[in-house]
C-alpha cells in the first residue's frame, strides 16, 4: 500500500509518519508540503491512500483533489473547519481532527482497508465540498503543466464539452473534468445561472437579452460573447435578475 | 417616525370615514327638513374643517407624543381645536349664506349640538392617533432593542472566538503531540509557551492599554509557537525604536494585524515567509507597520482594505473616531499594513483605571 502525506506543517507530517510505522504494508512514498508538490507526487507515484490537510498554501486540499483525474482514497487531517467537516463527513474514507490519537488513526486506516473500492466516494466528496460555503471564490484548473487559479469574477461563462467543462475567462479558456451540475451548484452563490443545458453564465456580465426564435433568447455579454438561452433557462435567469 | 397617513389602508379608511360623516350629517339635516343646498353646504364645510382639525392633531403627535398626562392632553387639545373648528365653521357659513338667511338662525340654535359632535369626533380621532403613534414607537423601540442585542451578542461571540482561536490552538496541540514522540523536551517547552500565551489572552480585555514593550513580548510568544508549527518556512524580524517601547496601544489591536500577515504570508505563497514588524514614533503617534509577502496574481489586496483588516479598522474608528489610522500599501510583492496609535486618549484614561483598580 503506497501512501503520501500532504500537509504544510512539518510536525503534522511527522506524527502521521510516526503512526504509519506500525501499519503493516504501508509504504510512505512521498511527503509534500503543499498542493502543488502533492499533485506532482500523486501523478508520479500513483498512491493508494493519501493523508491530506485542508488548509494549505495557494490551493487547498479540496482544490488539489479536483485536479486529479482518478483520485486515490483520501483521509483528511484538519484542525478545525466546521464547514468542510460537514461537507465531507459522509463521503471521505475518514477525517482525522487534529490532534488525533494513534487509536483513532489506526481506525481510519482500518476503515480504508475495509472499503477498497472508493474512488466513487472521493468523487462524491469533491461534489459535496463544492456546495460548502467555505469554498473559495476561485476555480483551480490545470493549464498544460501549470496550475492556474481563476478568480470567479473573471469567468465569462462555462460550456459543456463531452466529459469536460470549458471555462471561458479573461485569460482564455480552460478545460476541467467536472460536470455542469457541479459548477452549477458551486457557482450559484456568485450569481452564475444555467441558462441552457450546455451553458452556465456569469450574470454580472450580461449587457443585453434579445428574443431569438420561438421560446428562446440570446444573451450578449460585456465581453462580446453571445450565449443561447433555453425556455427553462430564461425563467431561471429572470428569477436571479429579479425581472 | 412614520406618519399615520403613510399606511395605504388607513388612508382609505379615513377617507371612507369622513365621507360617511358628510353623508350622515346631510341626511340628519334632510330629516329635519333643511333644504338640500343648505344641507350640502353645511355638511361639506363642517366635516372638511373637522377632518383638517383631526389631521392637525394627529400630525402634531407625530412630532410630540405626550408621555405623562396623555389623556388630559387629548381632552384639552380636542376642546381647543374643537373651539377653533366651531368658529371657523361658523365663519365659513356666514360667508356662504346671504344676510338675513333664516338658516343663520338655525345654525345659532344648534351651536351646542355642533360643538358636542365636533368634540366627540376630534377626541376619538386624537385617541386613535395617540394609540397608533404609541404603538409605532413601541415597535421601533423593540426593533432597536433586538438589533442592539444582536450586535452585542455577535460582538461577544467574535471576542470569544478571537480569544480562543481554535485553529491555532488545535494545530499547536497537534505539534506538541508530534514533538512528544521525537523531542519531549521541546514539547514541554512548547506547552509552557502555549500556556503563557493563552493566559495572556484571557487576561486582556479590549479597554486596556498596554506598553508596546509588553505587547511585543507577548507577540514573541505567539511567533515562537507559530515557528515551531511551520518550521523554517516562517521567519520574523522585529525592529522597534528605543523611544517607542514605552508608548502605549490598546490591547488586541496589534496581534490580529500580525496574525493576518502570517496567515496571508503562509497561505498565499509557497516559499519561505519573512514577517517584518517595525515600530517608531512620529509626531507623538506610535506607528507600527507589519510587512508580509504575497502573490499579486492571486490576491486582491487592492479591494478596499481587504485581507480581513476591516474589523481592526472598525475598532480603531470606535476608539479614536478616525478612519485614517489603518493604512495598507504594496511594495514589490510585499503587503504592508500600518497602524497609527495616537497617544492622546490613554493619557486621560490610564490614571483613572489605575485608581479604580486599587
Amino acid at each position: 500500500m503506497k501512501v503520501i502525506i500532504i500537509d504544510d506543517e512539518p510536525l503534522a507530517r511527522s506524527i502521521v509518519k510516526e503512526y504509519l510505522q506500525n501499519v503493516q504494508d504501508a509504504q510512505l512514498v512521498a511527503e509534500c508540503s503543499d498542493g502543488f508538490e502533492g499533485l506532482k507526487a500523486i501523478q508520479q507515484q500513483q498512491p493508494d491512500l493519501i493523508f491530506l490537510d485542508v488548509q494549505m498554501p495557494k490551493i487547498n486540499g479540496f482544490e488539489m483533489l479536483e485536479l486529479i483525474e482518478n483520485p486515490p482514497a483520501v483521509i483528511f487531517t484538519t484542525a478545525f473547519d466546521e464547514y468542510a467537516i460537514k461537507a465531507f463527513e459522509l463521503n471521505a474514507v475518514d477525517y482525522l481532527l487534529k490532534p488525533f490519537s494513534k487509536n483513532r488513526f489506526e481506525k481510519a486506516v482500518q476503515k480504508y482497508l475495509n472499503q477498497q473500492n472508493n474512488s466513487a466516494a472521493v468523487e462524491r466528496t469533491i461534489e459535496t465540498a463544492a456546495e460548502s460555503p467555505s469554498q473559495q471564490n476561485r476555480v483551480v484548473v490545470k493549464d498544460g503543466n501549470k496550475i492556474k487559479i481563476i478568480p470567479v469574477h473573471q469567468i465569462h461563462f462555462l460550456e459543456a464539452a463531452d466529459d469536460y467543462v470549458k471555462i471561458v475567462s479573461n485569460d482564455g479558456s480552460f478545460l476541467k473534468k467536472r460536470t455542469m451540475s457541479f459548477f452549477e451548484k458551486s457557482l450559484a452563490q456568485f450569481q452564475f445561472v444555467r441558462v441552457h443545458r450546455s451553458f452556465l453564465v456569469n450574470t454580472q456580465l450580461i449587457t443585453r437579452i434579445d428574443a431569438y426564435e420561438k421560446d428562446s433568447h440570446l444573451l450578449l455579454l460585456t465581453t462580446g460573447e453571445k450565449i443561447p438561452v433555453s425556455k427553462s433557462g430564461y425563467s431561471k435567469l429572470k428569477e436571479v435578475l429579479g425581472i | 417616525m412614520k406618519s399615520i397617513l403613510s399606511d395605504k389602508r388607513l388612508r382609505i379608511f379615513f377617507s371612507a370615514w369622513w365621507l360617511l360623516c358628510i353623508a350622515l350629517q346631510f341626511f340628519i339635516l334632510k330629516q329635519i327638513d333643511v333644504e338640500s343646498t343648505h344641507a350640502v353646504e353645511d355638511s361639506l364645510v363642517s366635516i372638511i374643517l373637522l377632518a383638517s382639525g383631526s389631521f392637525f392633531i394627529s400630525n402634531n403627535m407625530k412630532y410630540y407624543l405626550p408621555r405623562k398626562e396623555k389623556y388630559w392632553y387629548i381632552l384639552i387639545i380636542s376642546i381647543a381645536v374643537g373651539f377653533f373648528w366651531f368658529l371657523a365653521q361658523r365663519g365659513m357659513m356666514w360667508m356662504i349664506l346671504k344676510d338675513g338667511d333664516p338658516y343663520i338662525a338655525f345654525i345659532r340654535s344648534t351651536a351646542l349640538i355642533r360643538f358636542g359632535a365636533g368634540f366627540l369626533l376630534l377626541s376619538s380621532m386624537s385617541m386613535f392617533s395617540l394609540m397608533w403613534y404609541g404603538q409605532q414607537e413601541y415597535k421601533e423601540l423593540a426593533n432597536r432593542k433586538t438589533e442592539t442585542e444582536q450586535l452585542s451578542k455577535e460582538a461577544e461571540l467574535f471576542k470569544l472566538r478571537r480569544q480562543f482561536q481554535p485553529h491555532f490552538l488545535f494545530n499547536s496541540l497537534n505539534s506538541i503531540s508530534a514533538l512528544i514522540g521525537s523531542d519531549p523536551e521541546k514539547a514541554r517547552h512548547m506547552i509552557y509557551q502555549l500556556s503563557d500565551f493563552l493566559r495572556g489572552t484571557l487576561k486582556k480585555d479590549e479597554q486596556q492599554w498596554i506598553a508596546l514593550e509588553e505587547e511585543i513580548q507577548y507577540l514573541q510568544l505567539y511567533l515562537e509557537i507559530e515557528k515551531v508549527r511551520f518550521g523554517h518556512r516562517l521567519q520574523t524580524e522585529i525592529a522597534v525604536a528605543e523611544e517607542a517601547l514605552q508608548f502605549k496601544l490598546p490591547a488586541l489591536i496589534l496581534q490580529p494585524v500580525v496574525e493576518n500577515a502570517i496567515k496571508f504570508g503562509l497561505y498565499d505563497t509557497t516559499g519561505d515567509v519573512m514577517i517584518k514588524l517595525q515600530a517608531e514614533v512620529e509626531n507623538n503617534n506610535l506607528n507600527i507597520s507589519v510587512c508580509n509577502p504575497f502573490d499579486p496574481e492571486t490576491a486582491h489586496p487592492s479591494k478596499g482594505t481587504g485581507f480581513g483588516l476591516r474589523s481592526i479598522k472598525r475598532r480603531l474608528f470606535l476608539l479614536f473616531a478616525r478612519n485614517d489610522l489603518l493604512k495598507t500599501s504594496i511594495e514589490n510583492k510585499q503587503f504592508i499594513t500600518t497602524i497609527i496609535i495616537p497617544q492622546t486618549l490613554q493619557v486621560e484614561q490610564k490614571p483613572v483605571n489605575e485608581k479604580e483598580r486599587k
